[in-house]
């Protein structure tokens, strides 16, 4: 998928692409504000299209960009005729005639930009839809995990939270087993069901289950915008029963680390101590926003 | 593909001899080579043609009593940029059927006597006869009972607030308790409303891979069980339209043993078709195999999202199952048209509902085609089986006005929205290739189609 034009989802692509992408990130993180690299895609132009709020991947697809030449456009979806009720294609073809080539779309709805690429004629990548894919946070992911741990093959990585509605969730597990991990989700059980079968997926009972010998973990986005608490009674039962502290994280390989996609919720998903101590990885997930998109963007325009 | 015709109810009857035509009589239960002749639009013997009536050549073509669609969407009034009361009944006559009843879901719905009558001559010059089925409350809004009887007067064949079942069980009592009086079903689309609230498909390993909200199969049981178990308390006929879940089908089972008057459709798109084709699968049920996986030019594809949505292989295959063993009474299209724009939207933006009338006879001959059919069976299943619920007759004996079908089996043709006569084209079929080709309906003796 990724080269031929789109980056809609992870799962149909090989450790060997995914490996690509993140090899060619290394080489973009250091060919960055070269004269080579700052024209790679001047023919180009990138649209943003956000329909759902976003700092991390708005921003770092932007620079991501901008940093290989393209022009960018940010469609502010909410000054934009979005607000006089123009649908999604016919606001995605008006983006194509103006010049847009590569389409950089977040949606609400799982699959919004599987429409887009199927009905206009731009390269599109996915920047998250709805609960169903979150390809350049797996990506990134991937990137920082193999930084952090070295190579995936055979490693434990957890996942806790709210998989069922999670987008980052389901393109981990994806890029995570591809890379050869194991992975071990831990959440409440409505926020677990159905991903029993995955192949190279368990699902523990518990925290301690969930953590014992894990190389990695990943602790999901509680997202209370979602109205997901519902489902497994309360948010403080949650906390209580799933929430990332030190003392949880003893039963895990010694100075496993810890990942979030951001933003997190303050003492929710785990404790502040974790968020910003010697565990956590979450400042370096965002650094690696920026080369793996530019990337992405580099192989869905045929530039790299 | 030959100059194909529309007639209308209006048109004058007609005469013909069809030589060599095997007819398949599921009424008489018979299947036999012979010819068919009609005799300003009687069905007689042959020697009573006139010399030079005009001549068919029958050979290798299959002859049927007329189809008849217990769930159709005209969308008259009130949706008339999806399809009309002309191009509705001339895609019913291009598939084969010769009655159609217009499900109430319109805008407004037809409520009371007086609009129940006012639709009933729209549609006396169409391609097919238009039987009406009346909202079951006022303006289908679920609150109080409409005037069933006075409806039922007018010609109502049977009573749905179909988008919805009746909301609450002493609505629905009292519903099935009126009808028992006047005989008329209840036509129920069974699912739990706050049971399915936000789903857009089959609750499922594809459902969870996509990371679509999955519509759970309890929502259709629960209001199963309910309205059996009410059926059986007021007497009142209950026919359950669109069942889409094998557990539905067990009650249903388990409800006619007991001797509770409840029957049954599917539509031809919950037999074959699969909540893989989200996915973008494009294999029926019997062919689908283990992984479908994910076909990115295909997923998420607003034609595939339906309700009750499409159903997993598992339970598609119980109901093929449930039609051959006599316990689903017919085959019934839910045939649902709507304007392109609001199918190109994201997945769990689309409206609800595929067309149906142009491909039903397809997707049942394909099922037949890969044995898990016979062809008895689906014919009975579009033509006798649902014309007794709406008491509707079916006959190819000679006497008989003549209402039937002819299509060729064999023949195959690729679907294309430039051929369809439905004003809209949202169907995931289109682009495959399928079995069977209508040749001629004749409703009421009278031509409503020819190719």
């Amino acid at each position: 998928m990724i080269g031929g034009g789109h980056l809609l989802d992870v799962d149909t692509l090989s450790r060997a692409e995914i490996e690509r992408v993140l090899d060619l990130a290394v080489e973009m993180r250091a060919a960055r504000g070269t004269p080579t690299c700052r024209s790679l895609l001047e023919a180009e132009t990138v649209g943003l299209a956000f329909y759902e709020a976003s700092t991390r991947t708005r921003v770092s697809f932007e620079l991501a960009a901008k940093a290989l030449g393209a022009t960018v456009v940010d469609l502010h979806v909410a000054g934009s005729s979005v607000g006089k009720g123009e649908s999604l294609i016919d606001t995605l073809r008006t983006l194509e005639r103006t010049g847009v080539t590569t389409l950089v779309l977040r949606h609400e709805t799982s699959g919004a930009p599987y429409l887009a690429a199927r009905c206009t004629g731009m390269a599109v990548v996915n920047a998250g839809d709805g609960m169903h894919a979150h390809p350049t946070q797996a990506l990134l992911d991937a990137l920082t995990l193999r930084e952090a741990i070295g190579p995936l093959d055979g490693r434990v990585i957890a996942i806790v939270g709210d998989v069922a509605h999670s987008r980052v969730a389901r393109s981990n597990l994806h890029v995570l087993v591809s890379c050869g991990a194991r992975v071990r989700l831990g959440g409440p059980a409505a926020w677990v069901s159905g991903f029993e079968g995955y192949p190279g997926v368990e699902v523990a009972a518990n925290i301690h289950d969930t953590l014992a010998d894990a190389d990695a973990v990943m602790a999901l986005r509680v997202q209370l915008e979602r109205s997901a608490v519902g489902a497994i009674g309360s948010l403080h039962e949650y906390v209580a029963r799933w929430r990332l502290d030190e003392a949880r994280m003893e039963v895990a390989a010694p100075n496993a680390p810890i990942l979030h996609p951001g933003p997190t919720n303050a003492g929710v998903e785990l404790t502040g101590e974790l968020a910003n101590g010697r565990r956590s990885l979450i400042g370096r997930q965002v650094e690696n926003g920026v080369p793996v998109r530019m990337a992405v963007l580099a192989l869905v325009t045929g530039a790299a | 593909m030959s100059e194909e015709r529309f007639g209308r109810l209006t048109d004058p009857p007609v005469t013909f001899l069809m030589t060599g035509v095997r007819v398949v009589d599921p009424g008489e239960g018979s299947n036999t080579i012979r010819d068919l002749a009609v005799l300003n639009g009687f069905l007689t013997d042959s020697a009573t043609l006139p010399p030079g009536a005009e001549q068919l050549d029958g050979t290798g073509l299959i002859a049927a009593p007329g189809f008849c669609d217990l769930h159709t969407h005209l969308r008259e009034p009130g949706g008339e940029d999806a399809e009309t009361i002309a191009s509705g009944t001339r895609a019913a006559a291009r598939g084969g059927f010769t009655t159609v009843c217009a499900m109430p879901n319109t805008d407004p719905p037809p409520d009371t006597p007086i609009q129940l009558t006012r639709l009933l001559e729209a549609g006396r010059d169409a391609a097919c006869r238009v039987r009406v089925v009346g909202s079951v409350t006022i303006g289908r809004a679920g609150q109080a009972l409409a005037d069933l009887a006075g409806m039922a007067d007018a010609g109502a064949v049977g009573f749905s607030d179909d988008g919805a079942a009746v909301p609450s069980p002493d609505l629905a009592r009292a519903a099935l308790s009126c009808l028992a009086g006047v005989n008329r079903p209840l036509i129920e689309h069974a699912e739990d409303s706050s049971l399915v609230a936000g789903s857009v498909m089959r609750a499922g390993p594809t459902a969870v891979r996509l990371g679509l909200a999955g519509w759970p199969p309890s929502a259709e049981l629960s209001v199963v069980e309910r309205d059996i178990a009410l059926a059986a308390e007021s007497g009142g006929r209950l026919h359950l339209t669109h069942l889409s879940t094998a557990a539905a089908l067990e009650a249903v089972q388990d409800a006619r043993a007991r001797g509770v008057p409840v029957t049954c459709d599917v539509t031809p798109h919950h037999l074959a078709l699969t909540d893989a084709w989200v996915a973008g699968s494009r294999h029926f049920a019997w062919d689908e195999p283990a992984d479908v996986g994910v076909i990115a030019a295909r997923a998420f594809d607003g034609s595939c999202r339906v309700n009750p949505p499409l159903t997993s292989r598992e339970d598609a295959l119980a109901l093929l199952a449930g039609l051959a063993d006599g316990t689903i009474d017919a085959i019934a299209t839910d045939h649902a048209p709507h304007p392109r724009e609001r199918k190109i939207v994201p997945f769990e933006e689309a409206a609800p509902g595929m067309i149906g009338l142009e491909t039903a006879l397809s997707i049942g001959l394909a099922a037949v085609e890969a044995g898990r059919l016979d062809l008895a069976t689906l014919i009975h299943a579009l033509s006798l089986g649902p014309a007794q619920i709406i008491a509707e007759r079916r006959s190819l004996a000679p006497g008989q006005l003549a209402d039937l079908v002819v299509f060729d089996p064999l023949a195959r043709r690729r679907l294309e929205a430039e051929g369809l006569a439905s004003a809209s084209v949202n169907t995931p079929l289109l682009g495959m290739e399928l079995p069977g080709v209508v040749r001629l309906t004749v409703a009421d003796g009278r031509v409503m189609y020819r190719s």
